[in-house]
Parts: C-alpha cells; structure tokens; sequence
C-alpha cells in the first residue's frame, strides 16, 4: 500500500505479468455471422419491435432508402476519472465514490462484500461528469473497500486516465441497416432498422439504436431488431443517451437520404410522417410540441436559403451546406423519497438521496423546494449525494428532475402544512380556528389568505411550540417505465415516508394522475449550416441551433448547458469522437486525450439553444420533463446531413473526417 | 513516473558535463519529456534543467536572417515581430501547434527534440522499435492512420510530430550545439534521421551535446511564404497532412521554392523532387500539381494510410496556391 500517488503508480509498473496469449476476437465487422439476438436491453426494454408486415411493405413501396449506418466505439471521458476512498470503523464502511448513483454503490457493496446494507455509507457530494460511466459500478469501488480491509487502513483508489479506456464502460461499436419504404408523397409504408453491436465475453449490453425508431414516425409496418457479437473487449454500457445517440444518426441520415430520393424537403417530409400519437404503445403522448420545434429551428437558422441540390452553395472557398434531424428521448420518472425539514431559525433543508453529477440538480431541486416552502432560496439548502438519505433516483436515464422534484415540493408543502395546522390547534396564533385551505405560505409567513395582515412567521409558530425543527417526508410511487417499483422495505425509510405520504396532498394528487394512457417523451429539432473546404475535407460548423421541448424549463441556465452539452457531444461523435482498437490483439490504442479526440473551442461556434417551454401536465405537477440526454440524440445527423448538403458526399461512417470527404 | 535527480545547471560546460553521466536528459518546457517520464517510456537518472542558461534571445544576423535562442519559447518566436513579418512560414507553423499553454511552455531546443506521437510508441504494453530497440514495430499490422508514408523501413513507421520543424525544415536552418569538443553547426536536413534499423536514433547529437541556436537565413523572398495544416479538430491536433512552402516567384515563374511536408515523413520531410519541379516553371495550378505529385511519388502507405497520400498533394497544392498570392 502506497503513501503517495507517485510511490503507487512506480510501484505498480514494476509488476510484470505475463499473459499466455490466445487468439482474439477483436473486430466487429470480421465476426457479424456470431451475431445472436439477446433476450432483453437494459432493465428489461425490448430488443425486437414488429408491427404490420414491414418486409412485405417494405419491398412494394414506391420509393425506397436502404443503407448501412456505422459508428465507432466511444468513451464517455469524463474530467474527472473513476475513484474511490473507502474506510472501515470496526463493521462500518464507508465509501466516497464517483458515481452516478449513491444508493445503488450502497446496495451493491452490501451484496459483493456480503455486509448488511445499514454498514455501508456511501458519499458522492459532487461528481466530475459520469455521461453514463459511473452509472455502473467498476473494479474501483470494490477494490479500495477490499484494500482497506485487508491493510486496515482508509485507501484512495483513482483509476488513470489509460485505465479508464479498457476497464470503466464505453459505447459499443453498431453497425445499423435503415430500410424506409414510401408512397410518392412521402408518406413511411414500413420502416426497418436492424442494428449489430458488441458486448464482451463476460456481460451483455445491448446499444438499443432503435428503440426511438419504434416511435418517431408514423408507419403502419415497422421492424427494429438488435443483436449481439461478443468480442475480447470490455464491457460497454450506457453512454450519452444510448440507444437514441447512434440511432438517430442512422434514422435521421435515412429519412435524409430518403427525402432527396423523393425530392421532398427534409423538414416536411419529417411532417408528413409525424406521429400525432405513440404508435406501437398506441398511446397519446403527453405533451408534443416537435412541430413547433421544427418551425422554430428553421426561421432561426435560415433554412429557406438551403439549396435543395447538393454542392450548390458557396461562399467563398466553401462548400455550404444545411442539415436538420429530429431528437427524442423518453421522459423517464422512477419513484422517489424525499425529507424536508423547517428549522425554528427559519432555514429549512431537504434530504434526498440522489446525486448532482455537474448537471445542476442542487439548483433547480433548491428552486423547487423554495416554492414549495414559500422561502427565499438562500434560506433552503439543499443536501445531495449520501446514502442514509431517502432513496433517490439514480442520475441515468436524465430522469433526475422528473423523479426528485415532486417528492422534494411534496415534502417541503408536507411540512409548511403541518406548521400550519400547528397554528390553527393553537389558541394562541392569530390564526387559530381557521381552516388549513383558508391560509397560504408566503416568505416564512403564513398568513389568511383574505385578510393577509392575519399573519405569523414560521420562526415565532415554532418558537411558541418550543419545536427545534418541524419534518415531513414524501414518497411518490410514480414511473413511466413498464416495471411497477418493488415496495420498500418494512421499517426502512422510504417505508415511514410512503405511510406518512398517504396524509400528503401533493403526493396523492401526484400519484392518481392518469397517466396510463399516456406515453412520454421528449422532442427537439436539431439545425446546422456548416462550411466545407471540399480540397481538403475540412469542415467548420458556422451555426448550430437546437430546439427543444422538454415540458416546463426549471432553470433556463442548467437547461441550456445541458442541451449545449450534448450538442458538442455530437460534434465530438459527428467529426472526431472514436475509440480505436488494436486489430491483432485488442487493445486500446487511441487511450489519452491526446489520442481520443473531443471538439475543442476552436470547433464549436455560438449554440443557439431554444425551448418550447410548454408544460408537461401529466409527468407531474411541476410539468417538467427530464433534459440530460435528449440534447446529443439527433444532432449528429443534422452534422452529417449538412455535410452532404454542402458537398454530395454522404459519409455514413461516423466520424465525417477529412479522409473520408476527400477519397 | 521513475525517480530522478534533478540537477539545475548554470553554465555551459555544466549542462554539458552533467548530461554525459548515463542516463541523463535535458529539461527545458518539459511539455514533451514529462508526459513521456509519466508515462515510463523515458526513464531519465538524471534530469538536468537548462532554463538558466543563456540562450532565450532572438537576434537578426548580418545577413538579414535570424539567430534564434535554443530556450526561446515557441510563442515568443511565433509572435516576434521579424518573424511575422519576414517568416509567417515560422509563425504560421508555431500557432498552428499543441495549445497557447503547451506553446507558452515549449523551447525551440525542445521541439526538434520532441519524439514521436505513435500511438504504439507510446503504449508500453506494444512492441515499438523506437522505445525498445529489437522489440518490433507494432505500428506496420495495427492501427496506423495516423503513421507515415514516406521515410519509413520496415522497423518503424512514426510520423515525426513537428510543425516547426516543417517549417526549419523549408527555411533551411542550421542548428548550432555545443559539445565537450567544442562547438559545431549541424545542417537541419542532417539533425534528423530516418528510422532505417535504427529507429531508436532520431537525431544526430552527439552524447552530452547541447542545443544552444537555431539559424535561419536571410532570404529576399521570404515574405511570400506559408504553413497549411489539415488535421481532424480545428485546433490542439496534430497534423494528418501539412505543408510548408516559400515562393521567389518573378515575372509569373518560379526562380526558387522550398518545400517541406509534415504530417507524412518519419522526420520532417524535405521536398526536393518537389521543389526541381517548381524551380523556373511557371506559377501556376498545373505546375503546383505536378510539384505534388513529385513531392509523393516515393510515398508508401499502409493499411490505415492510403489517403494521406492524396491529402498531402491537395495540401501542398493548396499551401502554393497560397503564398503565390502573397504580395
């Protein structure tokens, strides 16, 4: 065990293993004939989708697009790497980790080391960027606690940034075949979407590039499949909206290639295909507002001046060119505990068992609990990240906002409520008698709400009371995904707040919403003008315009980061984002920064960032949907369309590099 | 990272004395040597830090050229003025390396000396010829885009990472070093070698030499010269194909053009079948093209690399176009 980082990366470098080598199987396109068909994806979602007769429609239709779509393995890059400090205290263990998810590192820790889960507390206060990575749990957060143990000591365990390349998740490598058939006028008579990616020999991870196929567009016959190739590679998993982020591109150039094929504009023709509803669930959708979204990107990046003929448009030594491509991702909600607490000082403080991995989570939630306990902000702290909390969500999936935020306004208006029938049982408030819906909270007050100078601050309620502190916790037991949440545990915490929920009035407004015939999910529209040096094969993304619509906007700063930060992500996956492996033994050879490229400054022009900011009214009561991925689904698509655009040259290997414009 | 001994140094023949001890390295911005040290390829004894030494100025010589200090710092040398002015070639090529941080950091000493960014030299787990002599090149069956396709042998295929010194290289510059036996001027066509079987050797000092300036000549057509780097981000990348070029053109034809490339050579690639094309034709596109492909037809690719070869002629092609515009 080493005392410094130094001692400890020399040390381990003098360890030479030896291997006994055995032949590799390393490369994805020289082995598809292994390819098998896996039972499920993540969490249960369906691999293989049919409707109709997709094949029979597929080979009448007037007019047809089929094309192979491919793209690399990536890293998730994180700043900041995977690491762990864990220390004992007799049985106890406690663990910081940099995760996505405190409560399930305390779960699994509690299964592999076999200790009973009260044993083990788990930190995560602040994370440097997860994308995915620190979603699923890595040798890191098992080895420092066996360290630890075995040298009964505390022991730090940060992974380098070449470990994290071969042993801390990625995206697999996909091979996708878009087959759209279509009547003259455009109209999709079947759409098929078959996508070959890999896993490694020791779990299964299935990229589900078409699960947003099943549902973007209308068709009365579809067939999305998946299946698998195993090679001697780590173990992918999610990454930046798996799935939808390597199946758009594919969809989206489709439906791009198909357009020129029946020389429709490539925005009307994504209207003439619209699903006014979720075909294949055959719901409504709860709010959809992606029409809008394509009128709004369209006058704001200029698309009337797109030259429906490819290489047309020049301005000076460039090829110019436009693109668009629609984004979507599910609005996902799980059930989630929350505890509130009014202090006699006047703060007040929530407890949640969720974690902020840089995306803003401790703003928007310390907005929401202000609301709900009629404070100013700086009076709310909001505490993230630790495991003895009430059961969050965990932060994947970008269901963060959507999940927490109701239990967290639940809790804080459970607790201003009991302040308030404090004040009503009491002879010696000004309020007393008065029934709760006849006052309001307002500022640390709660006054009459028709004769507001009937008024007592929360301070002198519980001062009167000589109460400390006044809490109130909130369960909400509601989700979008087709497994129901297992009960909580007898005498758990999320247990008590699920019995004190019953009293709760937001929680069962909340809770018996109708939601069962409604499908959720968010849209966007994608719009870039891109400028290409045909000689060279350089490109230079000149303008650059999402627009989305997510439900109600929280924090109209967090929400724009988020969707600038999955825009540059498809800059980074649409010109220069891969992982390469070495073909003869596997290996990763691009394992650095230096080598694995992600856009700079320099690639990245103004974002323009647009919302439609329309309340989501059947999500919850705070009418927002979840914003973490949706921003880099598409846009990759609306790169390489522009591409295209601008030069006739259609690259459907990702990424568009200047070897590939020029050959 | 290995231990080391870090020994500052104050004067000539100290830096020299030291540096003769085995396994001793000079240290100047460290940009390239400490990532090389982290990551074990370069496991220095001893490392001996030059940046007291006197050789951070930039003088013009009599001739109208420039004596530029082996500590100099790239940005300083992009920046200066005469260079701006009478070398954009040198300019051009310094911006258009690493980051404003890295430049603010490198000496011109240690770019000619920085080492190759092989993707397979800098994983020790790989067989590399350059890192470990006999090994074998993992490089000519793996992954190679971003190799070379000119100079290579069978025992190596790195790509000599420069842009400076693509830009030296078109200047001809000559180095001056410092040694136990005196001073000497090495020709800059001469620093570098190529990897032959011997691809560990990558330059021609002598053990204990020091880079102390970096000549360039005075030269009446200077002005009209160019850097072109294409590579796969807009900036911090280094070079798929890049070309330096410096035109005397008179009278709409060429009375001398010096042409290096980079991005392509196993050391930074003089063109001369380039350049006996381009001296006393006449300026224009056909005469540019032929000059390409004469400046690429010993070029051999490899699995990864085909389209360096194409690149590298629209390259330079492009970079021509250029500086023959420049009045």
């Amino acid at each position: 065990m080493a005392e410094t980082f130094e001692q400890a990366e020399q040390a381990a470098a003098l360890i030479k293993v030896t291997y006994e080598e055995q032949p590799a199987i390393v490369g994805l396109e020289e082995n598809l004939t292994s390819a098998y068909k896996p039972a499920a994806g993540l969490g249960g979602a369906a691999t293989q989708v049919t409707r109709g007769e997709a094949e029979a429609a597929f080979q009448s239709a007037a007019v047809r697009s089929e094309q192979t779509y491919t793209t690399p393995v990536y890293h998730h890059n994180a700043m900041e790497p995977h690491a762990t400090i864990a220390q004992w205290e007799g049985d106890k263990l406690t663990v910081y980790d940099a995760t996505q998810s405190v409560m399930g590192v305390k779960g699994l820790l509690s299964v592999t080391l076999g200790i009973p889960a009260e044993n083990v507390q788990v930190y995560a206060l602040y994370i440097g960027g997860g994308f995915g990575s620190k979603g699923f749990t890595w040798a890191n957060t098992l080895l420092a606690p066996m360290a630890a143990k075995q040298f009964d000591r505390p022991v730090k365990l940060v992974l380098s940034r070449q470990q994290v390349f071969s042993t801390a998740g990625r995206r697999t490598q996909t091979v996708q075949k878009v087959s759209l058939g279509a009547d003259s006028t455009g109209k999709l008579a079947a759409v098929k979407h078959a996508t070959i990616s890999e896993t490694s020999f020791v779990d299964e991870f299935v990229e589900t590039a078409g699960v947003a196929t099943t549902m973007l567009y209308s068709t009365p016959n579809l067939d999305v499949s998946h299946e698998l190739v195993r090679l001697n590679r780590g173990t992918p998993c999610p990454t930046r909206a798996p799935g939808e982020a390597p199946g758009t591109f594919a969809l989206e150039v489709a439906m791009d290639e198909l357009a020129e094929q029946l020389k429709i504009d490539p925005a009307q023709l994504r209207l003439i295909n619209h699903a006014d509803m979720e075909e294949q669930k055959k719901k409504q959708f709860s709010e959809k507002s992606l029409k809008e979204c394509y009128q709004k990107g369209a006058e704001v990046i200029g698309w009337k001046n797109r030259k429906a003929e490819p290489g047309t448009l020049r301005e000076g030594n460039y090829l110019v060119g436009y693109g668009m491509a629609t984004a979507t991702y599910p609005a996902n909600r799980s059930a989630s505990t929350a505890k509130a607490t009014l202090f006699a000082d006047g703060h007040a403080e929530i407890l949640c068992g969720t974690q902020d991995i840089g995306t803003g989570t401790y703003t928007v939630m310390t907005q929401v609990a202000a609301d709900a306990f009629a404070l100013p902000p700086e009076k709310v702290k909001v505490k993230l990240g630790d495991s003895s909390y009430p059961k969050g969500a965990q932060s994947g999936g970008s269901q963060v906002s959507a999940s927490v935020g109701p239990p967290i306004r639940a809790a804080a208006l459970g607790a201003i409520s009991k302040l308030i029938r404090l004040a009503i049982a009491d002879p010696s408030s000004p309020l007393h008698g008065y029934k709760e819906e006849e006052i309001m909270a307002d500022n640390g007050k709660i006054h009459l709400i028709k004769e507001p100078g009937r008024v007592e601050t929360y301070v002198q309620i519980m001062n009167r009371k000589g109460l400390d502190k006044l809490e109130a916790q909130a369960k909400t037991n509601v989700s979008t995904r087709p497994s129901t949440p297992a009960p909580a545990p007898a005498g758990s915490p999320e247990a008590k707040a699920e019995e004190e929920s019953k009293a709760n009035k937001a929680v069962q407004e909340d809770e018996k919403m109708d939601r069962k015939d409604y499908a959720f999910h968010s849209f966007g529209a994608h719009f870039v003008k891109v400028l290409v040096d045909p000689d060279l094969g350089m490109i230079k993304i000149d303008r650059i315009v999402g627009v989305m619509d997510i439900g109600t906007v929280m924090n109209l700063k967090t929400a724009t980061n988020q969707i600038m930060g999955g825009m540059i992500f498809g800059i980074g996956m649409a010109l220069m984002e891969n992982t390469q492996y070495d073909p003869n033994n596997g290996r990763v050879v691009t394992r650095d920064l230096a080598q694995y490229l992600v856009p700079v400054h320099a690639d990245i022009p103004e974002i323009e960032v647009h919302f439609i900011n329309k309340p989501d009214t059947f999500i919850s009561p705070i009418g927002a949907r979840g914003i973490g991925e949706i921003g880099i689904t598409g846009i990759t698509a609306a790169i390489a369309n522009a591409v295209y655009n601008a030069t006739g040259k259609r690259v459907r290997d990702l990424p568009i590099t200047p070897d590939k414009l020029i050959s | 990272m290995e231990p080391f001994k870090l020994i500052r140094v104050h004067d000539n023949q100290a830096a020299i004395r030291t540096a003769l001890m085995a396994g001793s390295r000079f240290i100047a911005g460290g940009t390239n040597l400490i990532d090389l040290m982290k990551l074990h390829i370069e496991t220095p004894k001893q490392v001996v830090d030059i940046n007291k030494l006197p050789f951070s100025g930039i003088e013009e010589l009599p001739d109208g050229g420039l004596r530029i200090g082996a500590l100099v710092k790239n940005s300083d040398l992009a920046y200066h003025p005469v260079v701006i002015k009478k070398y954009p070639v040198l300019s051009e090529a310094l911006l258009s390396g690493a980051s404003p941080q890295l430049r603010n950091m490198a000496s011109v000493g240690g770019n000619l000396m920085q080492r190759t960014r092989c993707p397979y030299f800098y994983n020790t787990d790989f067989a590399c010829n350059k890192r470990n002599p006999g090994s074998g090149c993992a490089a000519l069956t793996g992954y190679n885009r971003m190799n070379a396709v000119l100079g290579t042998s069978d025992h190596c295929i790195a790509t000599h990472p420069s842009d400076m010194c693509v830009a030296l290289a078109a200047l001809d510059a000559t180095i001056h070093v410092q040694g136990t036996k005196g001073s000497r001027l090495i020709p800059f066509g001469e620093f570098h070698r190529l990897p032959g079987q011997t691809p560990h050797v990558e330059h021609s000092l002598l053990p204990g030499e020091l880079i102390t300036h970096v000549d360039i000549p005075g030269m009446s057509y200077s002005y009209r010269s160019h850097y072109l780097k294409v590579r796969d981000r807009a900036s911090y990348e280094f070079a798929l194909t890049s070309a330096a070029v410096l035109l005397d053109i008179r009278g709409g034809r060429i009375q001398k053009a010096d042409i290096a490339l980079g991005g392509v050579g196993t050391k930074p690639w003089r063109a001369v079948p380039a350049e006996k094309v381009l001296n006393g034709a006449s300026a224009d596109l056909q005469t540019y093209r032929a000059a390409a492909e004469a400046a690429l037809s010993q070029a051999k690719s490899y699995k990864d690399n085909a389209y360096k070869i194409e690149l590298a002629k629209r390259t330079l092609v492009r970079a021509l176009t250029t500086a023959a515009a420049i009045s």
